[in-house]
């Protein structure tokens, strides 16, 4: 019973906590929309500086992982595929999976950890510094100041390192293939097209983007939400993680339902 | 020096040495049901220094959160130069909020700039001014709280009382006509303390600015203050000149300006019997 009790405060904790992050994406439309129509412009130098921040900065780990991902991916199913005569449909696996799903899914968690928890931390610890009372005091909108540059460097840079994620991690699986049946590039990237469709392109980029606002509204959102010093803040760090990979696989879950199936 | 909007329009003739800039009447606010503020009444006149005083946790915080616009009252209205501010929309008070400066009680200083770009922040989204024009002011303001050579440091490498003083160059960037100082003693050394009293009492005397300074450190509130308040219980218990206050025989007040144990403001916050709690009643 006390488990019962416990799952549903949970839930219905999370479900506030996404109603406050709907809010925080409508203020951010106002920011970004009609804020400017105000005279509020939108801080582009300083969207800019977080892009390099929070999406260049992640290509090294990105790499590593999507590369690791596609080779253990391309020894796995050319293992079963090899049972069947068909080891070189490992290319078709490997181009849809990453396009589609893999690359995605992978390089958002990352992101959760990479940029997500950063933002929680830096915009709770400017909360508890009063710096966030300083911008208002001072005329300045702590969403359009702060929150909008963070959020649009975020939902533009992840479909961006998410490409890339994709090519390093088809070419992990391209490795395998070449190691195994020593077939050349061409050969490998021929049976990857004509096992994908352009549909796999664009969802996957729209994913990403979904992916990309999930990791920045989640961490932002903690951010602004931390009561209680350096306490709060660790809370708030773990939270965005945690809250931001949840959303990110229920929402991946809902969009290929919805998009494949449905 | 020309703000945007409607803030630069008519802001040095309207009010004169010694009009009302701050009105706060019958100012309520309870937080969680717990009554902070049961009506407080108060008047800060163009050039003068108030000096709020009050225990902690007896509302002069919320008062004064409630003068920037950071919180709204229950009920009450507050003015700011003659304006009711607790109606207003955010975008509204804006331009309101440009005309008057805060220092937070830790400087508040914005970690990822520079001190120079703590200064230029207002400087650069409120006004159109060239960037040699910001370079100028943001010498000028520093040149004021003596930290000329600091303006490429970052707030880490400042000391509290440094934080302090640069907290006071970014308020004062915008040229305000009202201060507001949260605890500005908090935390500084007995010199430090001096030194940023001296700032306060010179910003009123040399710029006709109006200070409002929420403190309880006695020494320094007697020395800048043109007049005094003391909150207690969500009210306004004593309000006065310096000399007034210091001279009053109210119990309160001189159990608090002389910082005794012992009188009538109570130690003890628990409203059930000491006995009956241990006893497990």
């Amino acid at each position: 019973m006390r488990t019962i009790t416990a799952l549903g405060r949970s839930g219905l904790e999370i479900f506030w906590f996404v109603l406050g992050c709907l809010r925080l994406f409508l203020d951010f439309l106002y920011w970004l929309v009609i804020g400017p129509l105000k005279g509020f412009r939108v801080r582009m130098h300083e969207t800019a500086r977080q892009a390099v921040r929070m999406g260049v900065n992640s290509i090294p780990i990105v790499f590593l992982v999507n590369f690791f991902v596609g080779v253990t991916l391309a020894v796995t199913v050319a293992d079963i595929l090899k049972i069947f005569g068909a080891v070189e449909y490992t290319a078709s696996v490997m181009g849809v999976g990453f396009w589609r799903e893999l690359s995605p899914l992978l390089t958002a968690i990352i992101m959760s950890g990479f940029a997500g928890a950063s933002l929680a931390a830096e915009i709770g610890t400017m909360k508890v510094g009063e710096e966030l009372m300083a911008l208002e005091a001072s005329a300045l909108n702590p969403i359009r100041f702060l929150c909008v540059p963070r959020l649009l460097a975020v939902i533009v840079m992840v479909p961006i390192v998410t490409l890339l994620g994709n090519i390093f991690g088809i070419y992990g699986g391209y490795l395998v293939y070449y190691a195994m049946l020593d077939l050349s590039w061409a050969q490998f990237y021929d049976k990857m097209l004509d096992a994908m469709k352009v549909k796999d392109v664009w969802v996957g980029g729209m994913k990403s983007a979904i992916f990309g606002g999930i990791v920045g509204l989640v961490g932002l959102a903690q951010g602004l939400q931390v009561s209680g010093g350096a306490e709060g803040v660790g809370r708030a760090t773990t939270n965005a993680v945690v809250y931001s990979i949840i959303l990110i696989i229920v929402a991946d879950c809902i969009i290929t339902v919805a998009l494949y199936i449905v | 020096m020309g703000a945007k909007g409607t803030s630069g329009v008519d802001r040095d003739s309207q009010f004169k040495k010694g009009d009302v800039i701050v009105r706060c009447r019958d100012v309520r606010m309870s937080y969680d049901g717990r009554p902070i503020l049961k009506g407080v009444n108060l008047e800060v006149r163009k050039g003068e220094t108030l000096v709020i005083m009050g225990g902690s946790g007896h509302g002069k915080s919320t008062m004064l959160r409630l003068m920037i616009g950071a919180e709204k009252p229950d009920s009450g209205t507050v003015e700011l130069f003659g304006q009711e501010i607790t109606k207003l929309s955010e975008q509204e008070l804006y331009p309101i909020k440009k005309r008057f400066g805060v220092l937070f009680q830790s400087g508040a200083l914005y970690n990822s700039m520079t001190v120079g770009e703590n200064i230029a922040l207002p400087l650069r989204e409120h006004t159109d001014l060239d960037e040699k024009i910001i370079s100028i002011i943001i010498k000028l303001k520093l040149e004021l709280v003596g930290l000329r050579d600091f303006e490429h440091l970052v707030p880490s490498q400042l000391s509290g009382g440094m934080k302090k003083r640069v907290g006071l160059a970014r308020a004062i960037a915008l040229d305000p006509e009202i201060i507001f100082y949260d605890e500005p003693g908090a935390g500084l050394d007995p010199v430090m303390l001096a030194v940023i009293d001296e700032l306060i009492m010179g910003l009123g005397e040399k710029l006709g600015v109006a200070s409002i300074v929420v403190t309880h450190e006695m020494q320094s509130a007697f020395r800048i203050a043109d007049r005094m308040v003391l909150m207690h219980g969500g009210l306004v218990l004593a309000e006065g000149t310096p000399e007034q206050i210091r001279t009053t025989t109210d119990p309160v007040v001189q159990q608090f300006i002389q910082g005794k144990a012992e009188g009538p403001i109570p130690l003890r916050l628990s409203s059930r019997d000491f006995a009956e709690d241990l006893l497990g009643g």
